[in-house]
């Protein structure tokens, strides 16, 4: 019996079942049939209230910093406002507000929004100010939502803007080191997926499809302080004597770093109104014919020939020499003088008689050493080479011309690193911009030529030289001024470029600086008048920021005797 | 057959406890997004921020300005050559 009970009840639960699915399907298929066919809108509303997206999760570009961690690039999270026109067209009233806060007709979006009514994302206005931002949230209005963008902001504005560059809306480098390095500060953004209600708030963050990545903070060579010393001098030189642009280049001598370099003109980068004529690092792309700075070069190639010396006489009577029917001319008729002579009076004529007993090759060869006609290798956009033409196919007047410093174009940051080469026992570095860079010293003259060289350099702050107002108080100061008429498509123009290069403290130089003023036409254009008070100014404050001891003090030096090291007062 | 219905009752509160715990931790992943969502907007305001206090203190910083407060406020001024000792290290 049990055994009967047991096999008839499963059958007729089996019925009982079978009759309860079959009410339940008929009740689905109904559903079914009234969403589907009857009423179809409240399906779609659903579905799009409801909708899965991946958004894309926005990444902080790295700062640029100076050689003391002091911030030169800094990017900082701002609104930018977008809309879906779908959305928007449909409450035509939430125009007006937006456009009051916004600052613009409403006409003039709703024309736009209509223009592109089929797609479900516009910009209206990227980069917000804040209180803008604040406004446009607090009006909750269906259809206008607020994007979080990196604006990046550069403190120091027009001073750093030529090595620094800017970036784009988007944030990828334009130009300078934005754009060099544009890979290593640009960060990888991630992406999420999340769903959103049709108000396009998040209702649940279903999983992070992507991690994103910051990008990395570049460290710079450039010391602030003295980036801002510099351009201040330089715009003041600039005004003064009216010229057309200039560019100042502060080398580090034992390391080949950069610790400033400005030019003028210059722009601001925190807007976007740019004139293209400042946006250039002239000091990096810009080439120039640099005349009598080029002089110690000539002189160091003589010495290594062993037929020259510091003492070796040189007649320039009667000031001026012929050479395959060019004349070359000094100044005055400097006479009898000797080759230590020829850099502290910068004579044309006994530069050339020098240049015409070197061999070409030879000539050609101390010029390339010390990087004349080579990119400087420090990886800037449009950096320069400069131009010089292999020994082949120099005519004779031109070997003669090189010697002081014509039919040869360098760029000024290549002057600097040929100096500090001069300046350091005949090492030459390649001038670094970013903190890390390893620039193994290559030995390029011989150390004693290099100290004759600069020791005549250094007469040329001296009582008799042309460089007289590049002197710094308490300081030993070596250079060489340079004035050089500009080429044009008629040959050389009245007009000039007055440069000069040098390096202090003479006695163990640490900083070598170069100046060049390009078309000054206040009456004035000589390097000795123009170039070299500007080297003088920074030179002073540089070397008091930078802590560097005088080497030819004449006030009282006292001797610390029992004071511990680290020890201060 | 108890045994048949004691394994269906301790099924049945498994699936129970399982139904549970998957609401449990349903409603705790979306407590810990919402956690997520805060600190994610707690730590952008820090950081923007610190990016608008780097930027001040760059601004305040500047050596122009630092000397015109020098000069101006403080009266101060490059001490004349007479004035200056030089001390050699020892």
């Amino acid at each position: 019996m049990s055994q009967e009970r047991t096999y008839m009840a499963p059958v007729s639960r089996l019925y009982g079942f079978l009759l309860i699915f079959l009410l339940c399907s008929i009740a689905l298929v109904a559903r079914a049939v009234n969403l589907q066919i009857v009423d179809t809108e409240f399906l779609q509303d659903q579905g799009e209230a409801r909708y899965l997206r991946e958004v894309v999760v926005p990444t902080r570009r790295g700062n640029i910093l100076d050689r003391n961690g002091e911030p030169l690039a800094v990017s900082t999270p701002v609104d930018s406002v977008w809309v879906n026109p779908k959305v928007l067209l449909q409450s035509p009233g939430d125009i007006e507000p937006l456009a009051n806060v916004l600052g613009v007709d409403a006409d003039e979006i709703e024309r736009r929004l209509t223009q592109r009514s089929t797609r479900e994302f516009v910009w209206l206005r990227r980069r917000l100010h804040p209180d803008v931002a604040a406004q446009i949230e607090s009006l909750k209005l269906h259809g206008v939502f607020l994007q979080k963008e990196y604006r990046r902001f550069y403190p120091a504005g027009e001073v750093t803007s030529h090595v620094i560059g800017f970036t784009n809306i988007d944030d990828i480098g334009q130009e300078g080191l934005e754009l060099a390095y544009n890979d290593w500060l640009q960060g990888k953004p991630g992406l999420k997926r999340i769903i959103r209600d049709r108000r396009g708030r998040t209702i649940e963050h279903v999983e992070m499809v992507k991690e994103s990545v910051p990008g990395h903070d570049l460290s710079l060579t450039i010391d602030r302080r003295l980036q801002y010393l510099a351009y201040r001098e330089l715009k003041r030189t600039v005004l003064k004597h009216g010229a057309r642009s200039g560019s100042v280049v502060l080398l580090d001598v034992k390391s080949g770093e950069v610790l400033a370099m400005v030019n003028q003109p210059s722009y601001n980068p925190n807007h976007s109104d740019m004139d293209s004529e400042g946006l250039r690092n002239r000091a990096i792309t810009d080439v120039f014919e640099p005349g009598s700075v080029m002089k110690p070069f000539a002189v160091a190639s003589a010495l290594e020939t062993g037929r020259w010396t510091p003492t070796t006489p040189i007649d320039t009577t009667p000031g001026t020499i012929n050479v395959s029917g060019h004349t070359i001319s000094d100044h005055r008729n400097y006479g009898p003088i000797d080759v230590t002579r020829l850099i502290t009076k910068s004579s044309n004529v006994a530069a050339t008689k020098i240049a015409l007993d070197l061999e070409p090759e030879h000539m050609w060869n101390t010029y390339d050493r010390f990087g004349f006609g080579d990119v400087t290798g420090t990886g800037f956009p449009g950096e320069s080479a400069g131009v010089l033409r292999n020994h082949r196919r120099w005519r004779r007047v031109e070997q003669a011309t090189l010697a002081y410093g014509y039919g040869i174009s360098v760029t000024v940051l290549q002057l600097a690193e040929a100096f500090a080469a001069l300046a350091d026992e005949g090492r030459l570095r390649r001038p670094s911009l970013v903190m890390g860079a390893t620039n193994p010293p290559a030995s390029v003259l011989d150390p004693t030529i290099a100290r004759q060289v600069a020791a005549m350099l250094e007469t040329v702050t001296g009582p008799e030289g042309t460089g007289k107002n590049a002197r710094v108080e308490n300081y030993r100061v070596s250079g060489k001024t340079g004035t050089s008429r500009k080429a044009s498509a008629s040959g050389y123009a009245s007009r000039y470029i007055a440069s000069f290069a040098g390096f202090v403290p003479s006695s163990d130089p640490e900083l070598v600086g170069v100046v060049m003023i390009n078309d000054p036409s206040g009456g004035q254009y000589y390097g000795g008048l123009v170039a070299a008070p500007l080297f003088s100014t920074v030179m002073t404050g540089a070397l008091r920021l930078l802590d560097i001891p005088p080497d030819n003090y004449e006030g009282m030096i006292v001797k610390a005797a029992g004071v511990s090291p680290g020890g201060g007062q | 057959m108890n045994a048949r219905l004691i394994v269906i009752l301790i099924a049945l509160a498994a699936v129970i406890c399982s139904t549970l715990g998957v609401v449990y931790a349903r409603h705790e992943s979306r407590r810990a997004a919402v956690q997520l969502g805060l600190l994610e907007d707690q730590r952008d305001e820090i950081i923007a921020e610190w990016s608008r206090l780097q930027l001040e203190q760059a601004w305040l910083a500047d050596a122009s300005h630092v000397e015109s407060k020098a000069r101006e406020h403080l009266g101060m001024e490059i001490p004349e050559q007479a004035l200056i000792l030089v001390v050699e290290k020892p």
